[in-house]
């Protein structure tokens, strides 16, 4: 596979070829922000918080989705690319009901950690706090629609991994919600392996684990990599 | 069918019609329906049958006359006038000759209506039913199918499309001709041709009365587009709100398939074609190219980022040539005259003709086609008749939710592709809604971001999250209960939109927002001090203290 050299941020790094701008900035220690994007599912472009400017272009562009061209220059973090991710941020959190004094995930949220680093202090615009249930009919999980972005990570991970396709959207704009096979309880699905894949590529506290209180949940990120890579190496095969 | 069995189809259907001593035919289209005039029709009808005059006058149903406004709408080929808001008594004068009890709202070929207008899209209305294969064919239709399938090469096909100039109908006016190189050159085995019928911005019946009144043009014109691009199967996606346009296309398929001008061995060549109907549910973002797809799929329908382009990436990972109604129904005319007749015609940069919905408070509303780069005053003022009396023209919003205002300032701006995002409007596919000064802008900005707040598909955040913000703010504005923070928000997340969003929706939604407000900024400033210049909005007057 060859070798594409680029620029990101006024370095030059290399990266191979077909590589995403995301991945390539990643592995050079360039940690782009993204909150639907995640190692080992398909890329649903949603987020646009990883959205930087290339070069030549004249639309920004989102780097998970963009691969990497000889002699490409990327900026990650011009004034105004963080100014749209604070604006998005903001947007996320007056969009439901985000109070992290009250989550399970406070402290180890990505939401929140992203909010944080990118400098976002206080919420300029009105809050909406409809009003969402909690599904708690599953036996060991719980699903809040209150902290939920609609990344549908947990969607993707369902389909692309586990295979059983238990959650999708229903409804549209400030309607979506995130449903259980034709929006029965979660403890109800046919579908469901209680595998809990979902739960743990969650960036909020949407999906959570039962029996956690609040800032208790912590969530075991690198699960997915070490599947992802135990079925690439055929390691269940003997 | 081959060509000889067409040419006799036609020269047999001339033939009954030249015998004939008066053809009426009455405006069937959904405005002029909604009217009355399927009474009128029926009235007709039975008036000819007590007359005996059967073989002699023949009452057909037509495509849109144009003038919706004051529908039913029954042109007569004898004495080739239109008449207006014609009821089930005016049929015996149409028959016996009484022209005295039209005076009024009778419109010649020279009326102001007509004479500015130049109909080449709608050129059959009033000869064809839609209904009739036999008067497509009559009109000279499949003529043009014939020649591409027997008499061109595909690659000549898209020279032809190539030469004429034409760009793309939906609003973004993509050079057609380019589009169908790029799936014609994919080397893939199979491509698809897809009609997109789903339009959805308020006021907008253009696509709708087209496939309402000469379906079998938009058919040919995909056939056409199959022999150009390689692809044996078509569909037109159409909004489930349409019903009679529905209605009418599955008959013209029908009718195709049996006269053999869709299906195999189309006229005796080795090429074959094959349309079928898909009927979207409702949802405004499947005009969009990405969703569209995914919703003839079956999938929910969401946009996926671009690129890969549908024309490289398309249904079922297919190539795919994507084009809107109108655009399809310029094509029989392009291979028919070739592509120079049509770059003659309009703009130099953006030939052929425009169809626009004319709506809103103008004399007189409807379906009027004019060339590309005529200007807004001969539209609205000329064509349109005016805003009625008592008010003034005071903009017209173009290209729907997506689209922007035109103040009065700019009424001799020539309607066309590159000179309207010049001032913050665009071409867009067709929707022309003319407003007084009795509309207040900031209500117009909060209508059609309400309408993008409900039909955005909630993928992308910006979009989903930010067109909330934004009603929000335009809705406490038209309470007079903003604050001036909200203004530079306002702006703000118009930016945001514009430069984020994942699909054409998100991108234009602060549209309406950012064109009102760079044409009528001092109307948001009155409303911000607690005053509607317009007085439309309900701004409560501060207690006296």
């Amino acid at each position: 596979m060859s070798v594409r050299t680029l620029e990101v941020d006024g370095r030059t790094i290399t990266a191979l070829e077909g590589q995403t701008v995301f991945s390539a900035a990643w592995d050079s220690g360039i940690r782009i922000p993204r909150l639907c994007h995640l190692g080992g599912l398909s890329e649903a472009g949603a987020c646009r918080l990883c959205l930087v400017e290339i070069e030549g272009q004249k639309k920004l562009q989102p780097a998970c989705l963009t691969k990497v061209a000889e002699d490409m220059v990327v900026n990650t973090a011009t004034p105004a690319l963080l100014a749209h991710r604070r604006l998005i941020v903001e947007l996320l959190l007056a969009e439901r009901n985000h109070v992290c004094a009250v989550c399970v995930l406070n402290g180890a949220c990505e939401l929140q950690d992203l909010a944080a680093q990118l400098g976002v202090d206080h919420v300029r615009l009105r809050p909406q706090y409809p009003s969402l249930p909690v599904d708690l009919s599953h036996e060991r999980f719980g699903l809040d629609h209150n902290r939920c972005i609609l990344c549908t990570r947990c969607v993707r991970v369902c389909d692309e991994v586990e295979g059983a396709h238990t959650w999708d959207v229903a409804g549209r704009g400030r309607n979506s919600r995130i449903i259980s096979d034709l929006g029965e309880p979660w403890g109800d699905s046919g579908s469901c392996t209680s595998c809990g894949k979902c739960v743990q590529v969650c960036p909020t506290g949407a999906l959570f684990s039962k029996g956690r209180t609040v800032a208790e949940m912590r969530k075991d990120r690198g699960f997915l990599r070490y599947i992802m890579t135990a079925r690439e190496k055929k390691l269940w095969i003997s | 069918m081959t060509g000889e069995v067409l040419a006799q189809t036609r020269d047999t259907e001339r033939e009954r019609q030249a015998g004939l001593r008066e053809r009426i035919a009455c405006c069937s289209v959904a405005g002029c329906l909604s009217a009355g005039g399927g009474e009128v029709r029926a009235a007709l009808e039975k008036a000819v049958n007590a007359r005996g005059l059967d073989g002699q006058v023949e009452v057909i149903g037509t495509g849109c006359l144009g003038l919706c406004s004051q529908g039913p709408l029954v042109s007569s080929a004898a004495t080739r006038q239109v008449y207006a808001g014609v009821t089930p008594e005016d049929s015996a004068a149409l028959l016996d000759g009484g022209a005295g009890r039209f005076q009024g709202r009778t419109l010649g070929p020279d009326h102001p209506f007509y004479a500015g207008q130049r109909r080449l899209i709608l050129e059959n209305s009033g000869r064809v039913d839609p209904e009739r294969i036999q008067d497509y064919i009559a009109q000279g239709g499949y003529r043009a199918l014939l020649r591409a399938a027997s008499a061109m090469s595909p690659a000549e096909i898209v020279a032809e499309v190539k030469r004429s100039g034409l760009r793309g109908r939906g609003g973004a006016g993509y050079p057609a001709g380019l589009k169908w190189e790029l799936v014609a050159r994919h080397p893939a085995s199979d491509r698809y041709v897809v009609c997109n019928a789903d339009e959805g911005d308020p006021g907008a019946f253009m696509n709708r009365s087209v496939l309402e009144g000469d379906p079998h043009r938009v058919l040919e014109g995909m056939a056409i587009a199959g022999r150009a691009v390689g692809a044996r199967q078509g569909y037109i996606y159409a909004r489930g709100e349409s019903p009679l346009a529905i209605a009418r296309i599955r008959t013209a398929i029908a009718q195709a398939q049996r006269e053999g001008l869709l299906g195999g061995r189309i006229f005796d060549s080795d090429f074959q074609f094959q349309i079928d109907l898909r009927i979207g549910a409702g949802a405004y973002v499947c005009g969009e190219e990405t969703a569209l797809l995914a919703s003839i799929e079956g999938r929910r329908g969401q946009p996926v980022p671009r690129p890969p382009y549908p024309p490289e990436r398309g249904l079922w990972g297919c190539p795919t040539l994507i084009n809107n109604v109108e655009t399809f129904a310029n094509i029989p005319a392009i291979v028919e005259r070739g592509g120079a007749w049509l770059a003659a015609i309009g703009a130099p940069a953006s030939p052929g003709t425009k169809v626009f919905a004319l709506a809103g408070r103008v004399a007189r509303a409807g379906l009027v086609e004019v060339p590309v780069g005529t200007s807004l005053r001969t539209i609205v003022m000329d064509i349109g008749g005016g805003v009625p009396a008592g008010c003034e023209f005071k903009a017209a919003q173009t290209g729907g939710p997506a689209g922007g205002c035109i103040p009065a300032a700019f009424l001799d701006l020539p309607m066309d592709y590159d000179t309207l995002p010049g001032i913050g409007s665009m071409m867009g596919s067709g929707g022309l809604i003319v407003m007084d000064t009795s509309t207040c802008m900031v209500d117009v900005a909060r209508f059609f971001m309400e309408f993008c707040m409900d039909e955005s598909c909630g993928k992308c955040v910006p979009c989903r999250a930010g067109t909330v913000q934004m009603h929000g703010i335009l809705r406490r504005l038209t309470r007079g209960e903003a604050a001036a923070s909200d203004m530079s928000m306002l702006e703000e997340l118009s930016r945001l939109l514009k430069e984020t969003s994942l699909c054409g929706l998100g991108l234009a939604a602060p549209n309406p927002v950012l064109s009102t407000l760079r044409h009528f900024r001092n109307e948001y400033e009155a409303h911000l001090a607690g005053r509607c210049p317009a007085g439309r909005c309900s701004i409560p007057v501060p207690e006296p203290v």
